[in-house]
């Protein structure tokens, strides 16, 4: 829309801004106040100047460190680490003579592993940084003087200055609205990245600026406005403009935040108030909690329980060593007097041995150091990082449509996600795409519509019976050509309406749909196609039904609703507009909403829809004419997982309109406290005695492959908790939807939400007897008493609930939980929540509706620290940011409903099916790998370092090391890091394939079979045998005889050059046995290290003796002609590798473990015969009892039992489906026996 | 904020790529251990029959050269300067040695790899005559007593102080049979460890005489015994090359040694042995290796028809999931 047509009109009255305008009320009083000091002075940079008011410029920076912060700050994040620190104690200390090695060769590999994470946290930093250039560098119109505006960058901007936003630009700041294209200075805004919300908020500037519409206007507009302080509170504000020696109050209405978006406006004028770090956005951000993995948690204990070793053989070397040194001189006479113990350091002293043995612990401490790897974090860091790269890289997980590839945005926790034990899912915009279909509807008591519904598509999926046949072929043809319809009707489609027989009905039943609502239609200037711009996606989808049915609704204004019509007479569309009266809006406790219009011929009409709790009580006696075939329709819909609405109308006379028009008009001025009551009342006095049409229904769409997800990780044993903030009924028809819940599945439903009339309804239905959870009545007059009813009520139903649980053991029946949000608050009371735990655990499904955030949090919380087991949150809404933030694993989902919930992830993606390849793919793999590298890197540091502590007990424990410096602090870095590097990120135990193909192999990580404490102490014993093995089989063959033909004998630098490549060979062999991936990549890197070992010896042994002191020439002279060298090697590595090797052979003959299984499977060529699959899936696989596969089972079961006895009643199946709100033990026993 | 991933499509980045995947099946297993007991049972009896045909003559002589008057003060005997250390023993050599015979000082619980002892030496100044002030970690031993004018003692430090002073010599038939003490250090020690330029120097004339003097006109990288001294042996029984003798000695031929006991083992309680050795392409005599060798064999061998016999005796297909853990576990199974 171009700049120069404005809309004379604005829409404020259809959307509920009662609270919006501001009035001069007490909060005003503060400003100028402490926390209300800030004066913008609008458009006046010299008096801003002079003021000394200098607010911070718009640079929004969040980067952790700057340029000069760079180098203190993220060496003091480095050694906050306890282990870090360490090794820089020893650093340091390896300086003094205590040190057992020289000094210069431990800081290297120290600066190697520091600068290594240092290169990390810079290029992490630099990509934020990048991100901050680009956000910063982004244009905006600024009013430069003389009412010009010229571009400018975000970072320029001023407090005081006057910018122009165009349409769907971004505000660069926090703005004061000053005008807008619209005379009553209104604009719309989506604060998608602020809430969550897609639904777009009106603003409305003050009407003493509203005229500043053009550019020139602002060449001496002056104004200053005061303020409250920067605060994080986004829906607050308080201020008030100083314009033309006049006052006004400025309130929320008036302030855009920046990171939202001008939508529906063409442009608007603001005066940035909040700039940069002080915006409300940047206020609000806060870094997410940091997460560790719980093998994370766990490796730190074995690194302490490592301390724990190393200060005890420390201690025990400085006693003995304490002892010798005693020993030594013996009443002035000198024992081993090639010592010198006459004449010593205090480090040898024999006349203070125990100070000669305390200065000896820290030499010990510092020597058996090897037994911590100093390389250990930074490994895992770097592979969790390349880990993650491949995580993001997956084009299984990459959405084409959205151009979402996956995205780890922390990777500490990779590892987390092969662990996880219940997952807890938001719903809307999760489970499902929120965008709602009008699939089916029932008018006039007659059904419409053949789409299929997600539930019939999912459960044909898996389903090969003949009868799936005619479902394939709708489900093919029921591709939606137009989004939020799927609508296939030849009946009423295409204006054959006309000829059905309560064509009349019809016609009011589409004209409300496109009457009814409060969307807007946006016009597309090139093709001439409505859209529209709903608060909600069900209204959206009503509107553009009503518009393929044949009455397109294209235009709207203050007061009308124009419509094109389909003419049944003619057959043409004619347009009709319909002067729109009032609006009576929408609320969750009306759950129903109605307009009155008067139409062409001048008749009034109230047009209504709403929920069918509400609605059937409303209609007139002579408006049910329909009503047994609707209820029938609408209860069969709700089965299938759809979304109901009961459509209604009734024809009003002028006076009884002009009576409530009068009343409303009244009602909505007055001022008093009990004014929404009274509105509401009178409200109620015209929605009654209505006729009813029919009823919608929509399917809230579940996104692609949710049912299948959902299926495979049931498989898997993982479960699945859906919390979210929707109604019971709707979160039942998704529990049915996505196969959480089923036939024949015992619905424990908790409840006291439901009103009377509803549940003595049920209890009329069915037998009261039937009815195990009943939803509990209680008159709600307002007292605390109440309260306690209900927590009673709820731990009275928690109870029996329970009963039901222990006695259902035997009949492995499914139990399902439903509970909402006001029973859940009282269950996650301290002292019911551990029953309630208890229960849910053993529900198969958990579904908790009408949950706030906060309780979805806390529901998280409970499940976390009472089971212990790991959780994952899943959402996409602000509202699951809570949750997300205290589960184990936060996923965000990179919908439409903004990025808040991105942003506090720990992982995003983008739809919810990829939860299955990230889990069980990428999950399995990661706790894999970094499990086996943790335990390989304990077994790697134990071997070398316990050869250490074997020299001492030869060396009478004086802290000599048996190596060379270099080859002591090189070991970690160079000759044993990469493969482990190599393994961490690329070893698979099964490919991708066989990981989806067989879900149970996931149990390995929930279970934590690979980490657990009998396997890293088998790790740490198989250390311990190793480098007895490689120390005693050297000292033996290599004793004090010759060990070459030339008479040599042995000394310590050939002993431990010869030591050393055996560790070398070892540990590097025993690592290319544990894997059982080979790719170039582990080839180059395991052979590579032990050959760069013997590269490194030639290098070093060519180097001037002055600096490789004892390896000078070792290897070239001494020990490569020597065969016994070569015989000693080999001999020490299949001995040191035996007994590991026996041990695999026997577990991989006689305990498989199950990734070991699918290896056998694949080997055997067997993956590709889908019987012998499923034979050791049906096999080993525990009973599930949700998702698709239960499902289907469970309805084979039903079948079969059905053969058996013929069916008594053809509607009896009905009745099952009805009796899922409420199953009982005795309906559950009928359906079993038909 | 959005972000953008350059996507590639590889395999590399699909973390497919072609990998050997070789999993230990009871056959590849059964291979292993078959293949491991043949080829070390032949290296393990090649290498003990090798280690087999050394001779080796021990010969302790702590003990046996300490004058029966001595045998309660040992100390004094060694202390005293005025004793006579000389000692005169026969020796009936039973198996033929052919040259060269290496002949072995071999000392015992000496912790020549103790830490203090290990560092107390000066690399630069054994190498480089201008480095002679340069005494590092050499204390006590690095400059002479004040009354001697605090000189810098060449070679430092008290590996070279306690150099071993027990002199052989050893003849058979009363013909010498005569020890070259050549070429007996490594050769890089030699050539780049310890100066052709840099001569001994106030050595060993403070107040505690360690070991062996040294003859200040030869260079330290003559001084082949120093050199092997100062190469450190890694455990306190070790063996130190004294030198060669290029004449065979054949079977029961009676030798004489005739050895100056100097060297004081006696305060530590150190052994002191003089060996005849022959080598062969293992070196020296020691059976470990070839026992090893025969042992980790034949333990492979008898795993791999322990194996082979569970194999046959009780066949079970692969994969068969009854095995799984978590199947054996009736609570966890449902």
């Amino acid at each position: 829309m171009a700049g120069g047509r404005r809309r004379r009109h604005h829409f404020s009255r259809i959307h509920a801004f009662t609270c919006g305008r501001a009035s001069m009320r007490e909060e005003h009083s503060l400003i100028g106040g402490p926390g209300f000091s800030r004066k913008v002075y609008c458009n006046d940079p010299e008096r801003a100047m002079e003021s000394l008011l200098s607010y911070g410029d718009n640079y929004v920076r969040t980067t952790k460190y700057t340029l000069a912060t760079f180098i203190p700050k993220s060496l003091f994040e480095q050694f906050r680490r306890v282990a870090n620190f360490y090794f820089l104690v020893c650093a340091v200390l390896s300086f003094f003579p205590v040190s057992p090695y020289s000094g210069v060769s431990n800081v290297v590999p120290l600066l190697v592993v520091v600068a290594a994470t240092m290169v990390k946290e810079f290029i992490e930093d630099f990509r934020r940084k990048q991100q901050d250039i680009e956000m910063n560098n982004r244009k905006v119109k600024v009013h430069r003087g003389d009412g010009v505006f010229d571009i400018s960058k975000w970072r320029d901007l001023k407090v005081g200055d006057v910018v122009r936003v165009e349409k769907d630009e971004f505000f660069p700041a926090d703005l004061i609205l000053l005008a807008s294209n619209y005379d009553d200075a209104i604009c719309y805004v989506e604060t998608m990245n602020l809430d969550g919300e897609t639904n777009l908020k009106l603003k409305q500037a003050l009407e003493g600026s509203s005229m500043l519409q053009e550019d020139s206007n602002y060449q001496n507009f002056r104004a200053v406005i005061t303020c409250e302080d920067p605060n994080a509170n986004l829906y607050t504000f308080v201020g008030s403009l100083d314009l033309e020696d006049q006052q006004y109050p400025l309130a929320p209405q008036q302030l855009l935040l920046r990171d939202s978006k001008l939508r529906n406006t063409d442009f608007i004028y603001g005066v940035v108030i909040f700039t940069g770090h002080d915006t409300k956005v940047m206020q609000n951000a806060t870094d997410p909690p940091s997460k560790r993995s719980k093998i994370e948690k766990r490796m730190d204990k074995i690194i302490y329980c490592l301390f724990v070793v190393l200060i005890l053989i420390s201690f025990i070397g400085s006693i003995f060593f304490g002892l010798m040194t005693d020993d030594d001189l013996e009443n002035g006479r000198m024992k081993r007097w090639y010592l010198r113990p006459d004449n010593t350091e205090i480090y040898y002293d024999p006349n203070s041995p125990v100070v000669a043995a305390i200065l000896h612990f820290l030499t010990a401490l510092m020597l058996y150091g090897y037994l911590i790897p100093i390389s250990l974090y930074v490994s895992i860091e770097i592979v969790k990082v390349l880990q993650s790269i491949f995580i993001n890289q997956d084009v299984h997980m990459y959405y084409a449509e959205t151009d979402k590839p996956a995205h780890a945005r922390t990777s500490n926790l990779n590892e987390e996600l092969g662990q996880v034990d219940t997952i807890l899912s938001d719903k809307t915009g999760t489970l499902t795409c929120n965008s709602m279909e009008f699939i089916k509807c029932s008018i006039a008591g007659v059904a419409y519509g053949r789409g299929a519904t997600e539930v019939e598509r999912a459960l044909s999926r898996r389903q090969e019976t003949p009868f799936s046949q005619e479902f394939k072929e709708r489900i093919s043809e029921s591709k939606p050509s137009i989004k939020g319809f799927n609508f296939k009707d030849e009946r009423i489609m295409n204006g054959n309406w006309a000829k059905e027989p309560n064509a009349n009905v019809i016609q009011n039943f589409l004209r409300l749909l496109a009457v009814c609502h409060t969307a807007i239609p946006e016009i597309d200037e090139e093709t001439g196609k409505v859209s529209y711009e709903a608060e909600s996606p069900d209204e959206a989808a009503f509107v553009i039904a009503a518009r393929e049915l044949g009455f397109e609704f294209y235009e709207r204004t203050h007061t009308t609703i124009s419509l094109r019509e389909l003419d049944p007479m003619s057959g043409n569309k004619i347009e009709r507009s319909y002067k729109l009266l009032n609006i009576l809006e929408f609320s969750s406790a009306r759950k129903r909403m109605s307009v009155i219009v008067r139409d062409e011929e001048g008749k009034l009409l109230l047009l209504s829809k709403g929920a069918d709790s509400v609605m059937f009580e409303r209609i007139a006696k002579n408006g049910r004419e329909f009503e047994e075939y609707t209820k029938q329709h609408i209860s069969e819909y709700a089965d299938s997982g759809l979304r109901t609405l009961i459509l209604a109308y009734r024809e009003l006379n002028e006076e009884e309109y002009n009576q409530f028009n009068k009343e409303f008009t009244e009602a909505k001025n007055l001022v008093s406290a009990d004014q929404e009551q009274i509105v509401e009342r009178i409200i109620q006095s015209i929605e009654k005695d209505l006729i009813l049409l029919g009823a919608t229904a929509v399917e809230d769409k579940l996104q692609d492959g949710v049912p299948e997800c959902i299926d495979k990780l049931a498989q898997a044993g993982i479960k699945l908790w859906v919390l979210t903030g929707d109604k019971m009924e709707t979160a039942i028809n998704i529990g049915f939807a996505c196969s959480l819940l089923r036939q024949g599945m015992k619905q424990i439903i908790i409840s006291s939400d439901t009103p009377e009339t509803k549940s003595l309804e049920k209890m009329e239905d069915k037998s009261a007897a039937e009815v195990i959870a009943i939803a509990c009545c209680i008159n709600f007059d307002g007292t605390l008493l109440i309260f306690q009813a209900i927590k009673s009520s709820v731990i009275r139903q928690l109870r029996e609930a329970k009963t039901l649980l222990t006695t259902s053991d035997e009949n492995f029946e499914a139990l399902a939980l439903i509970i909402d949000g006001k029973s859940l608050t009282y269950a996650l009371e301290d002292d019911v929540k551990d029953s309630f735990l208890e229960l849910a655990i053993g529900c198969a499904s958990v579904i908790c509706c009408r949950s706030s955030p906060k309780q979805k949090a806390l529901v998280t919380r409970l499940v976390k620290m009472r089971t212990g087991s790991t959780t994952l949150a899943i959402g996409d809404g602000a509202n699951d940011v809570g949750m997300l933030q205290e589960a184990d694993i936060g996923i965000g989902i990179s919908g439409v409903e903004g990025m808040q919930a991105v942003m506090s992830s720990d992982i995003a993606i983008a739809q919810f099916r990829y939860l299955e390849r990230l889990l069980l793919v990428h999950g399995h793999w990661c706790y894999r790998r970094i499990s086996s590298m943790i335990c390989y890197f304990f077994y790697k540091n134990i071997a070398f370092g316990f050869t250490l502590f074997f020299f001492e007990l030869y060396a009478s424990f004086s802290g000599q090391a048996a190596y060379n410096d270099w080859f002591l602090s090189l070991y970690n870095v160079f000759f044993t890091s990469l493969p482990v590097i190599a393994l961490g990120v690329f070893d698979q135990d099964v490919s991708s394939k066989h990981c989806l193909r067989f879900p149970l192999l996931y149990q390995e990580g929930i279970q934590n079979i690979l980490f657990s404490w009998k396997r890293i102490i088998g790790w740490a014993l198989n250390g311990v045998v190793t480098s007895a093995i490689i120390f005693f089989f050297c000292i033996r063959t290599m004793e004090h005889q010759a060990f070459r033909k030339g008479g040599q004998v042995v000394g310590l630098e050939v002993l431990g050059a010869t030591m050393y490549t055996c560790v070398v060979w070892v540990v590097n062999c025993q690592m290319a046995l544990s894997i059982s991936y080979f790719t170039y990549i582990q080839h180059i890197f395991i052979w590579g290290s032990i050959i760069f070992w013997y590269i490194f010896l030639l290098a070093y042994g060519a180097i001037d003796p002055s600096f490789s002191t004892t390896a000078y020439k070792v290897f070239i002279e001494a020990l490569a002609p020597a065969p016994s060298f070569w015989f000693i090697t080999l001999l020490i590595l299949i001995a040191s590798l035996l007994p590991y090797f026996v041990y695999a052979s026997i577990q991989m003959r006689f305990f498989p473990m199950y990734h070991q299984m699918i290896q056998w499977i694949r080997k055997d060529g067997q993956t590709s015969d889908p019987e012998y699959c499923d034979m050791v899936r049906q096999r080993s696989i525990r009973h599930t009892t949700v998702g698709t596969t239960a499902r289907l089972e469970a309805s084979k079961r039903l079948e079969a039992s059905k053969r058996l006895e013929i069916s008594v009643h053809s509607s009896a199946s009905k009745r099952i489906e009805l009796s899922n709100f409420a199953a009982s033990k005795r309906s559950e026993g009928n359906s079993e026996d038909r | 904020m959005p972000w953008r991933v350059e996507f590639e499509y590889s395999r590399f980045s699909q973390q497919e790529l072609d990998a050997w995947q070789p999993i230990l099946t009871p056959s590849w297993a059964i291979s292993i251990f078959t293949v491991i007991g043949l080829i070390f049972i032949p290296v393990g009896l090649a290498s003990l029959f090798a280690s087999e045909s050394v001779v080796e003559v021990p010969f302790r002589y702590d003990d046996e050269c300490l004058p029966p008057d001595y045998k309660d003060d040992a100390l004094e005997y060694i202390q005293n300067d005025n004793i006579n250390k000389t000692c005169t023993r026969n020796l009936t050599i039973k198996n033929k040695m052919k040259a060269p015979i290496y002949v072995y000082y071999q000392l015992g619980n000496f912790y020549q790899n103790h830490r203090r002892y290990v560092k107390s030496r000066d690399d630069k100044q054994l190498r480089n005559k201008a480095s002679e002030n340069d005494v590092g970690s050499c204390s006590p031993e690095d400059y002479t007593s004040t009354e001697l004018g605090h000189k810098p003692i060449v070679p430092c430090g008290i590996i070279a102080w306690s150099l071993f002073n027990d002199t052989y010599r050893i003849s058979s038939n009363n013909k010498d049979l005569v020890i070259n003490k050549k070429n007996i250090a490594w050769k890089s020690d030699q050539l780049a460890k310890f100066g052709s330029d840099v001569y001994p120097k106030n050595f060993q004339i403070g107040g505690l005489i360690g070991g062996a003097r040294l003859n200040e006109s030869i260079p330290l990288s003559e001084q082949e015994d120093l050199i092997v001294w100062m190469r450190t042996a890694a455990l306190p029984t070790f063996r130190k090359l004294y030198g060669k003798i290029e004449t065979d000695i054949e079977v029961n031929e009676e030798v004489m040694l005739v050895i100056e006991n100097n060297y004081n083992t006696y305060e530590f309680g150190g052994r002191k042995s003089l060996v005849l050795s022959t080598t062969t392409w293992v070196g020296g005599r020691n059976h470990f290796l070839g026992m090893a060798y025969i042992l980790i064999g034949g333990v492979s061998l008898l795993l791999a028809v322990g194996f082979l016999l569970l194999y046959v005796m009780q066949p079970r297909p692969l994969g068969d999931p009854s095995y799984l853990s978590w199947n054996r576990n009736p609570g966890s199974l449902r």
